[in-house]
């Protein structure tokens, strides 16, 4: 699924990283401002809150995850809505409207399959942080490694780290190789590459690492591994988003856009579309070219969903857990 | 939930379309019909509402319904509005000011509990999108009504030597109803004056849901009036009003000048802009891009602090065209109750039609505009023309609308020059990441507010205004009180009629030239030696264009000296000398300004008991009195010494995140007429300030006894005062004050002749909008009052500049 989208990437072009000039509060007032220039209200709120499930990544990344959690994911990502809630908002697409992805450890990979295929839902794909998650402070042998046998395991897309070490001390071409091993090493699989936003210092450091990372081939480029103190604000996205487009216009390659840590309302998704829609144009508002990367995000949605179509806010206990 | 709209979300879920989000007008409808959608005018605390009267419709531009009628107010409402303002004056200026503080707050209080229904009031009447009048309009109002409320507590200490002016006519703008009305009524009420607001006919409304506040608030009667009427030429020619506030075209701002010339009326003026955007080629584009966004299309590209003008330097000049034009491409134009929409109809067809006639001048251009737009006559796209001439009537007109010119510039410098070469000077915005490029862009635009890596940024805490022809005075800030305050020995002399023939004022010399018996020597026994005077500029003595010069008697009626008889070529000469020098005085460092003042009151020190006879001599004021007179020039030469580098500006407390400096600019070239009841203190009480603050001055010595002024050249001249920053040129005073006065490089004028004179300089000041400083025929006692703030007022301008700042975003 989703294979045919897929960045060649470009020579190392220190060109594109040079003389990057952002301008903090300036970034700030028109991030603060697409919130309000945009609303989507009723019907239109709906119809985005259901795009947005279509574009989460759902999500576990902890040391205790198990088979049986990682088993209530899968299930969930495959049946996001109850089969209550699909009639009441008269859901008569063949396509069943599953998530994009699920994210999980390499570890849980494997444990992801099984479920899917259980579930029938094999065509979602596995997304799989790998690299020394969220660090990405080991050998590059071992990160690389680690692709491999994610990739092995049954994940279609992987989601790396870049290394900080290299980004905060300028050694561009250093994250620039890297990833490019890691492209490598990721095969037909997609590559979302996490900026760890919250760790670089300036926003310049955020445009360049998009650059970088996009010309060493990332299909997808990500704000943050969700356990940093900043994670996905629309300040950073906004940098990256505007990278993306420059990258499109000197390569004519389309990236996508992941925002990740920290999105857990649907008013908020929907100001996510928006901003991908302003930005960068309606065909990136769709999963092959933007997701989130969200656990809580979904329950939310479903929340407001059986608001808008019952006329009244359900209790926990009426959304199936995930 | 209906099932059509349950039906619609697949298909919305495919295309992701915005759908609508109507914003309600039901409370603006429901405050109408409250009114039975016709307004009396609000007078002394009521609604007055008079049979037969002639209405006024105002209408809704989005869908042309008829909202409200208001009443075309008569003779003998505006006496009625006047007198009750002016009895309600003598109550409010003398009530304490923690008490008219605490009737601002209050008037805060209640705009904020109802700012939902101003939000909706205000756009509905003029067009404006809701998203703007809820975030921006009606937020700031408040925020004015807040800020001044402050000011209206601490007045009597930090303007302890001044007093209201009394009854205030405020005429706000319709690009702004309510927050021009806002700024400006909160600061006159503040310092203790008394409002009649003239809201314009084109959006009364939000002014009268302000009478309606300010009934609520229970304010004392007659203390807000809100009048509607479509002439304001009653009104402004009133004799009982004492000071005028207008914001508004150029050609208005002139009217308005010329009509209340010589009535001593305070006068301040907010009048159009063109205001220049650069991008330097160091800027974040895509940041640029936004900021032009803002800059131009903000409030439907109605206002006078809008980007018009784009100044792109040639090396990313097509990459920011391009940007631009895709970032334009989303915005939406449709009805203002919308919220996905960026822009609304403007507020008439006229100013949509001005647009349209702009687009059809020829101006070598290319034309991009914004697709998707309503097909009614007062909707216009967000239009971009670029690669424009700069003679073309496009860069060059006064308009309001949604339209933007970009033009490329090749260096900084030719920037900063595209930038002011311009007859406006309310803003301009800087783009760059390099830091010494922006700042000395700020300091070297000529206009009351720069931004930097920002548009359209304001706050109560920071004046507002303009330069050049954009007008004078300020709204928002400590500056801005004083333009409702007049020095507490100023009385305003009694309004009568002057008749002054503008045609014929001061166009022929009267200097009596023919020839006369010589001057005898003080012994009176031996022909004496002519003292012949010379003019002095441009730093040194210059014979008068005429060749001609005239005797000054002394009270026994000897001739004392020759003075020239300096004419128009003669102050062009003056003026050119003075402009030349003008932006380098003003640049020098305050020590060194310091410095030289010093220099010049030792060396007149030295002098004193000479200049001291030539004032008795001519005079006929006893040596005592003269002597003083020198003593206490010389103690006012300290006094502005020490001023040149005590009076830079303010850090603002605004709402950014950076600083917000207010710099205290020289106004420019200055020219001054002195009075004949201090020839010689008057002439130094009135330059030393001026010099002090970086002006250069061309000036007119008193009219009978200009020897002790015109000699003083020989005291400058042994200075080190650089040639053009002082010039003196005697002649006919009205010959001079006329030249003055009609001098587009002149940028103020100080005038202490007769009432008449100071009608001319009033009336003929219009012509480039300099601002004046008159005496109206009243004389002045410079011993004890005309100095300290009155004279750091006139003798400086601000500038808002506004620094956001910040690299640290998370961590």
């Amino acid at each position: 699924m989703m294979a045919e989208q897929i960045n060649c990437g470009c020579d190392f072009n220190e060109a594109l990283i040079k003389n990057v000039k952002i301008n903090l509060s300036a970034v700030t007032r028109r991030a603060a401002e697409i919130a309000s220039r945009r609303a989507v209200k009723k019907q239109w709120q709906a119809a985005w809150e259901l795009r947005a499930i279509s574009c989460i990544d759902l999500t576990t990344l902890a040391g205790d995850d198990t088979p049986s959690n990682v088993s209530r994911l899968c299930f969930k990502a495959a049946c996001p809505l109850s089969k209550e809630l699909m009639n009441l908002l008269k859901w008569q697409k063949e396509k069943v409207l599953t998530t994009a992805a699920v994210c999980v450890y390499p570890n849980q990979v494997k444990a992801a399959r099984e479920a899917l295929a259980k579930a029938g839902h094999l065509e979602i794909p596995i997304a799989s942080v790998a690299t020394g998650f969220p660090c990405g402070q080991t050998p590059l042998s071992s990160r690389l490694a680690e692709i491999r046998a994610a990739v092995e395991d049954g994940a279609s897309e992987i989601d790396i780290v870049i290394n900080r070490t290299y980004a905060l001390t300028g050694n561009w071409k250093g994250v620039y190789d890297e990833v490019k091993l890691m492209k490598e090493a990721c095969g037909k699989a997609h590559m979302k590459t996490i900026l760890a936003t919250g760790e670089l210092g300036s926003l310049s450091n955020i445009y360049k690492a998009s650059m970088v990372c996009m010309m060493a081939g990332a299909d997808f480029i990500k704000t943050s591994t969700g356990k940093e103190g900043v994670n996905a604000t629309f300040v950073v996205a906004l940098v990256m988003i505007r990278a993306i487009r420059d990258f499109n216009n000197i390569t004519k390659q389309k990236i996508g856009f992941k925002p990740a840590g920290g999105i857990r309302t649907a008013k908020d998704a929907c100001v996510w579309l928006s901003m991908m829609k302003e930005e960068l144009g309606e065909e990136y508002t769709s999963n092959k070219f933007f997701r989130f990367g969200a656990s809580a995000l979904l329950a939310d949605i479903e929340r407001q969903l059986y608001h808008f179509a019952t006329g009244c806010y359900p209790a926990l206990i009426d959304m199936p857990m995930g | 939930m209906a099932g059509q709209a349950i039906l619609n979300v697949e298909s919305i879920f495919d295309n992701l379309s915005y759908g609508s989000a109507p914003d309600s007008e039901s409370a603006a409808l429901s405050w109408l019909n409250k009114h039975s959608r016709h307004f009396g005018l609000y007078i002394n605390g009521q609604w007055v509402h008079r049979d037969a009267q002639i209405t006024v419709e105002s209408r809704n531009p989005a869908n042309d319904e008829l909202l409200a009628t208001t009443v075309e107010a008569s003779e003998d409402d505006i006496n009625l509005a006047i007198s009750t303002s002016r009895e309600a004056f003598n109550i409010w200026s003398s009530l304490n000011a923690h008490v008219r503080a605490r009737y601002l707050y209050s008037i805060a209080r209640t705009l904020q509990k109802c700012q939902s229904l101003l939000a909706v009031v205000e756009a509905i009447d003029s067009g404006k999108t809701t998203r703007e009048t809820r975030a921006t309009d009606i937020p700031a109002v408040i925020r004015h009504f807040y800020h001044y409320a402050g000011w209206a507590q601490i007045k009597d200490s930090e303007l302890a030597k001044w007093k209201p002016y009394g009854v205030t006519v405020i005429l706000p703008h319709w690009s702004f109803p309510l927050l021009h009305l806002g700024s400006r009524v909160a600061a006159a009420l503040a310092t203790g004056n008394t409002v009649i607001i003239l809201p314009s006919t084109l959006a009364p409304l939000s002014a009268l849901l302000f009478a309606d506040i300010c009934s609520q608030v229970g304010l004392p009667k007659g203390v807000v009036n809100v009048v509607t009427a479509s002439k304001d030429v009653s009104l402004l020619s009133h004799p009982n009003v004492d000071k005028v506030v207008f914001a508004g075209s150029i050609e208005d701002g002139q009217r308005v000048r010329k009509l209340t010339a010589g009535t001593g009326k305070s006068l301040s003026l907010e009048l159009s802009g063109r205001c220049p955007v650069l991008v330097f080629e160091e800027a974040d584009i895509d940041s640029a891009v936004e900021g032009i966004i803002e800059a131009a299309f903000f409030n439907n590209g109605l206002s006078n602090h809008s980007g018009t003008r784009l100044l792109i330097q040639e090396t990313v000049y097509s990459q920011v065209i391009e940007k631009l034009k895709i970032r334009m491409s989303k915005l939406t134009v449709g009805k203002n109750f919308e919220k996905n929409n960026d822009q609304g109809p403007l507020i008439s067809s006229e100013v949509a039609l001005k647009l349209i006639t702009l687009l059809q001048s020829p101006h070598g251009g290319q034309v991009y505009q914004v697709e998707g737009v309503p097909n009614q006559n007062n909707y216009f796209p967000p239009t971009l023309i670029y690669d424009v001439q700069t003679s073309s009537e496009v860069y060059v007109d006064e308009f309001y609308g949604p339209l933007l010119v970009a033009v490329a510039f090749r260096t900084v410098k030719e920037g900063i020059a595209l930038a002011n070469h311009s007859v406006y000077g309310i803003a301009a915005s800087v783009w760059t990441e390099n830091i010494n490029i922006a700042l000395e862009a700020a300091s070297c635009i000529q206009a009351g507010t720069v931004w930097i890596n920002a548009h359209n940024l304001t706050d109560a805490a920071a004046g507002v205004g303009g330069c050049k022809k954009s007008g004078y005075g300020r709204s928002g800030g400590k500056r801005s009180l004083y333009d409702y305050v007049q020095p507490n020995y100023q009385n305003r002399s009694v309004p009568r009629t002057i008749n002054v023939d503008f045609n014929k004022f001061g166009t022929s010399s009267s200097a009596d030239i023919l020839p006369i018996a010589p001057p005898t020597d003080t012994a009176g026994d031996k022909l004496s030696v002519d003292k012949t005077y010379k003019l002095f500029y441009g730093g040194g003595q210059k014979r008068p264009d005429s060749g001609a010069s005239y005797p000054i008697r002394s009270a026994s009626n000897q001739v004392l000296g020759y003075v020239p008889d300096g004419g128009r070529k003669d102050i062009r000469n003056a003026v050119e000398a003075a402009d030349k020098v003008a932006r380098s005085w003003a640049k020098k460092e305050g020590h060194g300004k310091a410095q030289i003042l010093y220099f010049i009151a030792e060396n007149l020190q030295s002098r004193l008991k000479e200049f001291a006879d030539l004032i008795s001599a001519m005079t006929n004021k006893s040596k005592e009195e003269s002597t003083n007179e020198v003593e206490v020039a010389i103690q006012r030469l300290f006094y502005w010494a020490a001023y040149c580098d005590k009076y830079g500006g303010l850090v603002q407390e605004t709402s950014l995140y950076g600083l917000t400096v207010e710099k205290n600019e020289s106004v420019g070239v200055i020219g001054i007429v002195c009075p004949d009841n201090f020839p010689f203190l008057g002439f130094i009480s009135l330059v030393a300030p001026a010099i002090a603050r970086g002006n250069a001055v061309v000036i007119v010595p008193s009219n009978k006894f200009p020897l002790a002024a015109l000699g003083f050249h020989q005291i400058l001249e042994t200075s080190d005062l650089p040639g053009g920053v002082i010039n003196i040129i005697t002649g006919d005073q009205d010959v001079l004050t006329r030249t003055l006065t009609e001098h587009h490089d002149v940028n103020a004028v100080w005038y202490f002749g007769s009432a008449e004179g100071s009608k001319f300089v009033e009336f003929g000041s219009a012509g480039n909008v300099k601002a004046t400083w008159v005496s109206y025929g009243a004389e002045v006692d410079f011993i004890n009052n005309c100095d300290g703030e009155e004279l750091l007022y006139h003798s400086t301008t601000t500038k808002s500049i506004w620094m956001p700042m910040g690299d640290v975003f998370a961590n």
